[in-house]
């Protein structure tokens, strides 16, 4: 195991935590991420000493916070490598940014018979905001498929721009089901020859692999600080300028404005023309914080550690009766391993788990498109960041053990 | 928090041998009821009698607390009357909540196991599933 191996545990105050009087053995970071001491502390330092709103005062405390809200955005903008200025909006996680993208451009650049492409291992955070401005404008859908093996087929991807109109392309960067990197630059540059747009959900990438936004060259792609060890309710849209510049606000009010007049009003420069009324200040703050940490790990090495506990636990694991895997063989970018086990609900497994302090996700996961395609209602999915370790494995391979034993599995 | 207490012998018998499993032929009334969040999803078929719930089966896929939860009820509705199923959805009701009497709580049979239940209140609505579905088959009008 490589030098990230349990390194950070007493980072996490989280991990104090005592479950049931067990040690917590916390393996939903795809949901949330723990958040390490330094981010929680620029929190309560942002409150307690330069809490102010931003933007607007003239005195000494708004101007702090707002150099401080403003400097995480240099720092976001440095650690994506986003090609320029004004280019990185902040919104409260994915969720907000893929529906500001569908909203504000697709009300305004889609129209009848037009195509937007999804993948079939969408989150339902990039697919229902499509759904609805594509029922209002008469755009149709269609789903690259997912292969046997949990891939896209880019083979009948490439075969969708032969006989459609496509306007935009939206897919995640790494399945929070499958734990699958997607081929994100060949997906855009195929899309990119049609002139097509490409919105890239870069939830379960951004907390687990370098990005380099100006290689990939996507039209948007869209982060959820949450997920990356920042607090809650942070994330941010990045939008290339010119798109940018030419779509309407998406909500608007104090802060978007220029100039208003009793009848109108102009709006103000990007990024905050797409930032109305205040902002999580102190959580933006806090995501700063994160990104610092993040760097200090350094992204190459958490990589690694993800695609190693990932295959460690996946290997452990395979010995188990009845157990079927999901996603890739080789270990998970994105620290992601979904399975089953034959005669035991995902449901059944997570209550017993969770009665040895181990947090794992079971269900659909926000994906139930793939659950379809997959052909199960359910998963159970374990999900490892940097504060993991192999005895969080073998914890895990223990509490499996827990669950044919209450299950009683094999002896039925 | 006990496992053993949801997990009753009863109640994994029930998940994995289930009772009244399957289709029945020309139902009166039907109903589906699902829990898309953790993927259980039921049918349930009856006949009637009158006001008496005279046959019953159920299919579908579920946590083993749903599934024992449907099978028990398939043994303990057949014969009821609609007015008695209400009121035994009633008591079901409590007793997942642990706001059953104990006095009632023994009549119940088999289902009592469900009384584990209580200590975990994420797997309530896994309890409860079935019997709404039930309901909704009771009062399915065509
Ligand atoms: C791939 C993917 N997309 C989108 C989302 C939604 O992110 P958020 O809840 O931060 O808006 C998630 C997180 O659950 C995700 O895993």
């Amino acid at each position: 195991m490589n030098s990230l191996s349990g390194c950070c545990k007493k980072d996490f105050p989280t991990l104090k935590v005592k479950v049931y009087g067990k040690r917590l053995v916390y393996l939903d970071s795809a949901a949330t991420s723990l958040k390490p001491e330094s981010v929680i502390e620029s929190i309560v330092d942002f409150y307690s000493n330069h809490n102010a709103n931003i933007h607007r005062g003239v005195y000494l405390l708004s101007q702090e916070a707002t150099e401080l809200y403003e400097k995480t955005r240099t720092k976001l903008k440095k650690f994506f490598n986003t090609p320029k200025e004004g280019e990185i909006i902040y919104t409260s996680g994915t969720t907000a940014a893929v529906n500001l993208v569908a909203s504000s451009w697709g009300r305004t650049s889609l129209g009848e018979g037009d195509v937007i492409v999804l993948s079939g291992m969408e989150h339902h955070s990039n697919m229902v905001p499509w759904q609805i401005v594509a029922r209002e404008k008469g755009a149709k859908l269609i789903y690259i498929p997912v292969t046997d093996s949990g891939e896209l087929d880019l083979e009948e991807y490439k075969l969708i721009f032969k006989n459609h109109s496509v306007k935009i392309v939206a897919v995640n960067h790494i399945s929070n089901v499958l734990g699958t990197l997607n081929p994100v630059e060949e997906i855009v540059r195929q899309a990119h020859r049609y002139g097509a747009l490409v919105l890239i959900d870069g939830a379960q990438s951004a907390p687990h692999i370098p990005v380099d936004i100006s290689r990939i060259d996507p039209d948007f792609y869209t982060v959820s600080g949450h997920k990356m060890l920042g607090p809650t309710g942070t994330g941010f849209l990045y939008g290339r300028k010119e798109i940018l510049k030419s779509m309407p606000p998406y909500q608007s009010g104090g802060d978007m404005i220029e100039e208003v007049s009793l009848k109108n009003a102009t709006w103000n420069e990007l990024p905050y023309k797409f930032e109305a009324g205040t902002q999580n200040i102190a959580g933006f703050v806090g995501l700063g914080a994160a990104v610092d940490y993040l760097i200090s790990a350094g992204m190459d090495r958490v990589r690694k550690h993800g695609e190693e506990l990932s295959m460690k636990a996946r290997e452990m694991l395979s010995s188990v009766k009845g157990i079927k895997f999901y996603g890739p063989e080789k270990g998970s970018p994105g620290g992601v391993l979904s399975f089953n086990i034959e005669g035991a609900h995902p449901h059944d497994i997570g209550t017993i788990l969770d009665s040895e302090g181990i947090a794992v996700r079971t269900g659909h996961h926000c994906a139930q498109p793939l659950m379809k395609r997959l052909g199960v209602a359910a998963t159970v999915r374990a999900s490892f960041y940097i504060y993991n370790d192999e005895q969080d494995i073998e914890s895990l391979y223990s509490g499996i053990h827990k669950v044919a034993e209450v299950l009683k599995l094999g002896v039925k | 928090m006990e496992l053993s207490e949801l997990y009753r012998e009863v109640i994994l018998t029930h998940a994995t041998h289930p009772h009244h499993y399957g289709e029945i032929e020309n139902p009166d009334k039907k109903a589906h009821g699902s829990n898309p969040l953790c993927g259980d999803s039921f049918d349930i078929e009856i006949k009637m009698d009158g006001d008496k719930i005279a046959e019953i089966s159920f299919v579908g896929a579920g946590c083993s607390i749903s599934k024992a939860s449907a099978s028990m009820m398939t043994e303990m509705a057949r014969g009821k009357t609609v007015k008695e199923f209400y009121d035994l959805l009633d008591k079901m009701e409590k007793l997942v909540r642990g706001e059953l009497a104990e006095k009632d709580t023994e009549e119940l049979g088999d289902l009592a196991a469900l009384a584990g239940v209580s200590a975990f209140p994420i797997r309530v609505k896994c309890a409860i599933l079935p019997w709404k579905t039930l309901k909704n088959a009771v009062e399915d009008d065509g």
